[in-house]
């Protein structure tokens, strides 16, 4: 059983169960293994006749197991130079088409990876695959988040080039995935301006969670009543140091300055 | 907020104090929650009873410990009382408070048998 998420294993799948032999840019060929060594749990008592009460002080982090697992993440993104950023908005901000075009921008200068979360079907990670790079999908079934837990066994199927940068779409929710450390260097939250602008005040856990909103959709602003102003002070007030970049995937319009951003973030700025 | 996934780790720490310290039943949890922690109790205790089904800590009683929210107020220059994350200060009203206490989520003890 996963030990980390919401759900039994049985409800959380991983694309690809192949072995996980890869071959690198200079042409060596290994395989690895990325195994959590986790024991299930088989208790009982030996004598049954010792039945006396104590009490044991924990005093432990519910969330400790998790943010292990994120560590475990971190360490393997460090080892191979890569950049990792975790993505987090409601359904249907534009976050995989953000993607696609990123990554259809940095072609030829920068490999990009995918971890791909959503309740169910791999039709995001097949529209990732369809710009060339490397995806993968991580179905939560009942889960709500994607956990650390999940990705570090994506990355045990994903073939993650040394320095690349790993996007991990999150499951669109602006609730959940704030809690849980994945191990990525940034979250970065998109809200799109055809939401309202007073999200960030709604749900403040991810908004102060995030480094970077990117405003997605810009394009749509001379047709809509959304205030620019207004949803940037209200970014600000729950996350003063949030940074902030209008951008809009279908146009292109703001999409230099995000992938500066990237640059400046992954150069250890 | 996601009251499935804490339970599942609550349990889970107790299994690993269960193999650390050697017992195997529980019939006491008790847990800090604090009131900025976005934590439904209620969606706890049902989450708790449902995950603890066929463990060690079945039956288990589940005690929650509510912490306040509170927060530091710049302007103020004092400890406030927060009834929401990331609120604004009930003195100023000003919103350059830094919450302070109240996101705990811990397991604090057990009762085991």
């Amino acid at each position: 059983m996963c030990t980390t998420c919401g759900c039994g294993s049985d409800e959380v799948k991983i694309e690809g169960a192949d072995p996980h032999e890869h071959v690198h840019a200079d042409g060596t060929r290994h395989s690895h293994t990325h195994e959590h060594a986790y024991v299930p749990a088989h208790t009982h008592s030996h004598a049954p006749g010792t039945s006396a009460k104590r009490m044991v002080q924990i005093e432990q982090d519910i969330l400790a197991k998790n943010n292990a697992y994120a560590a475990q993440n971190r360490g393997f993104f460090a080892g191979r130079r890569v950049f990792a950023l975790n993505l987090v908005s409601s359904p249907g901000s534009g976050k995989t088409t953000l993607l696609c075009k990123t990554i259809e921008q940095l072609r030829g200068q920068q490999q990009v990876a995918v971890i791909e979360g959503d309740q169910q079907t791999s039709q995001d990670a097949e529209r990732i695959r369809a710009t060339g790079a490397p995806a993968i999908q991580i179905n939560t079934g009942k889960g709500c988040h994607l956990d650390a837990h999940m990705v570090g066994h994506a990355l045990e199927k994903l073939d993650l080039p040394e320095r690349s940068l790993l996007m991990i779409e999150n499951v669109g929710n602006l609730v959940c995935p704030a809690a849980f450390d994945l191990g990525e260097a940034h979250k970065v939250v998109i809200l799109s301006v055809t939401e309202g602008e007073d999200k960030p005040i709604k749900y403040p856990d991810m908004f102060r969670a995030a480094s970077l909103m990117l405003l997605n959709k810009c394009d749509l602003l001379p047709h809509l009543d959304f205030s620019v102003k207004e949803a940037i002070a209200f970014a600000r007030r729950v996350n003063p140091a949030i940074e902030i970049i209008e951008v809009s995937a279908k146009t292109g319009a703001g999409m230099a300055e995000w992938l500066d951003w990237i640059e400046r973030k992954s150069n250890g700025e | 907020m996601h009251e499935m996934s804490l339970a599942e780790g609550v349990l889970q720490l107790i299994e690993d104090a269960a193999r650390r310290e050697g017992f195997g039943r529980v019939t006491t949890v008790w847990l800090e929650i604090g009131q900025l922690a976005g934590v439904e109790v209620e969606a706890m205790k049902f989450c708790f009873d449902a995950v603890t089904r066929d463990s060690i800590a079945a039956g288990a009683k589940l005690e929650i410990i509510a912490t306040p929210g509170t927060g530091w107020c710049l302007p103020c220059g004092e400890t406030v009382a927060l009834a929401e994350v990331y609120g604004a200060c009930p003195r100023c009203g000003g919103y350059q408070v830094q919450v302070t206490g109240g996101k705990e989520m811990r397991v604090k003890e057990l009762e085991v048998a």
